[in-house]
């Protein structure tokens, strides 16, 4: 997994020409395992397939 | 009625200004005259209008002198977080690299509703960078102080906000609120603060940071105070497509209808985990004067609050993305590297946290059906220390900036109207969250009018400067 999210890191940085200094890094991918760890916590719940997200709340 | 300007509500303000026993002028003059003594330790101000100010207070007066009506809030001074547009201003949003845009040519339609109302704006104030913050701490203007212990937190994004009215060097604030910058300040420095329905109160022409779910409102040192500033920021507003085009419904004569009736019940599993002895001590007393004892689950909060984590991290990094690529350099470093991270997190989670906050939303709007109020935790403890990297929360060591808006990032998720209540513990405050339905800021406020009442919260007097 370690190896991987460095590539990956690379990979999108150098796909969207994001600027990834090496100083960065450590505290980029900190942010980047916390905010996937909190992703698979939403991947996990099981949605029904109807469910259609709304950009405005309005009722 | 308070002594000077300086000390006095908007209400008793206005209230003078309107029947002439003082000027605005004269509350506009204390009021810039308080800021000149304390901001210097405080740090809440970017910007004082004070030319500005002195001109809007003559024009109050003026038009009071020749018998025309005075607003609701006839020479309430009043400040705003510097991610309002202020007409002259280039509005910073609390960022280096926003300082290079052009001055406004508008003011945001709050602060034209604010002043149309008689109000005065006094200053622009300062900001966590770019609203993504919950400490009120800013690498380019220093972190926004805490009234009450000038080395601790003021909280944020809306630190200066916060810093401002709980200093009581304005009545009135505005501030924003995305994942709970107006309620986490309000409880770090003591004050009162509304975070209305999402799509109640414009945005137009203010910087935006996650339009998801990105909410203006007010701060107040009284509940009075409090509805009077929302009452007359309501109203739709084309210029901002998420503002519903729904009728003004003014709080104020509803604040003293009482709180007989009303269904009120204390959030459970969640909301009763990750705190200090301090955030337990606050709910349990604004429980106990509210004679809640019924425990309701808002289902999957946790999950909730990822999902807005992730929306958060996203759509601030898409709206920044140009700005990371050309001038990454000039960002608040800790800002930075979350936004990079966030632009590294695959769409296909994005999609999912916006279909779980649907599910998540019917679901909770289902608890309404059998309460009208729920009370939950503003912040896991006090304010911390400026500088605090980590607390303690139920023997696990967190780091600190994450995690303070753990409680109310599950309600602003779904756009909850929710009014921040200080319940004023020794030596620092600390505040609760009074959660109502939809559209129901009538009966949130109400509930703080009547806890005012009884004594148990209340604004404290700034005990730092």
């Amino acid at each position: 997994m370690d190896d991987h999210l460095d590539d990956y890191m690379n990979a999108v940085a150098r796909t969207m020409a994001l600027p990834l200094e090496e100083t960065w890094r450590p505290a980029v991918r900190a942010n980047l395992e916390v905010a996937l760890r909190l992703a698979r916590l939403v991947d996990d719940f099981p949605l029904p397939d109807d469910v259609a997200s709304a950009a405005v709340y309005s009722t | 009625m308070s002594e000077t300007p300086a000390f006095m509500s908007a209400a008793e303000i206005a209230q003078a200004v309107s029947s002439r026993k003082i000027s605005a002028l004269a509350a506009t003059e204390a009021v810039l005259a308080r800021i000149a003594a304390h901001d210097k330790v405080l740090n809440a101000f970017t910007d004082v209008t004070a030319d500005r100010a002195r001109a809007k207070a003559k024009a109050v007066d003026a038009a009071i002198a020749t018998g025309q009506p005075a607003g609701p809030l006839a020479g309430v001074p009043f400040a705003v977080k510097n991610l309002f547009d202020v007409q002259g201003l280039a509005t910073r949003a609390g960022s280096k690299i926003n300082r290079d845009l052009p001055p406004s040519q508008r003011d945001a339609t709050l602060i034209e509703r604010m002043e149309a109302a008689g109000a005065v704006l006094v200053g622009a104030l300062n900001m966590g960078e770019y609203a993504y913050d919950f400490t009120g701490e800013n690498a380019h203007d220093g972190p926004s102080r805490n009234p009450h212990d000038p080395t601790r937190m003021a909280g944020g994004s809306s630190g200066g906000s916060g810093s401002a009215v709980g200093g009581a060097l304005v009545p009135i604030a505005l501030g924003s609120d995305t994942n709970g910058s107006i309620r986490v300040p309000s409880s770090f420095c003591g004050t009162f603060g509304l975070k209305p329905t999402y799509g109640r109160l414009s945005r137009a022409r203010s910087f935006p940071f996650v339009a998801s779910f990105d909410h203006l409102g007010p701060f107040a040192r009284s509940v009075k105070d409090l509805a009077l500033g929302y009452d007359v920021m309501q109203g739709p507003d084309a210029e901002d497509p998420a503002c519903v085009a729904r009728a003004v419904e003014p709080t104020v004569p509803l604040l003293s209808e009482g709180i007989s009736g009303l269904r009120v019940a204390i959030a459970g599993g969640y909301f009763q985990e990750n705190l200090l002895p301090e955030a337990v001590e606050a709910v349990a007393r604004v429980a106990k004067a509210l004679g809640a004892t019924q425990t309701v689950e808002l289902p999957e909060a946790a999950r909730a609050r990822a999902a807005a984590f992730i929306m958060t991290t996203t759509e601030g990094a898409a709206l920044h993305l140009d700005r990371l690529r050309k001038r990454p350099r000039d960002f608040d470093p800790p800002v930075r590297d979350r936004l990079i991270a966030g632009a590294m997190i695959p769409a296909v989670y994005v999609d999912k946290a916006q279909k779980f906050r649907r599910w998540y939303r019917a679901k909770v709007l289902e608890l309404f059906q059998s309460v009208d109020v729920i009370l939950a935790p503003a912040t896991p403890c006090v304010a911390p220390k400026i500088g605090q990297a980590t607390f303690t929360l139920d023997g696990v060591d967190l780091p600190v900036r994450p995690n303070i808006g753990i409680h109310t990032q599950p309600i602003s998720f779904i756009g909850l109207p929710v009014a921040a209540v200080p319940v004023p513990l020794e030596p620092m405050p600390i505040a609760v969250q009074i959660i109502a339905a939809p559209w129901r800021e009538d009966i949130a406020l109400r509930v703080a009018y009547a806890l005012e009442q009884m004594g148990v919260v209340a604004a404290p007097a700034p005990r730092g400067i």
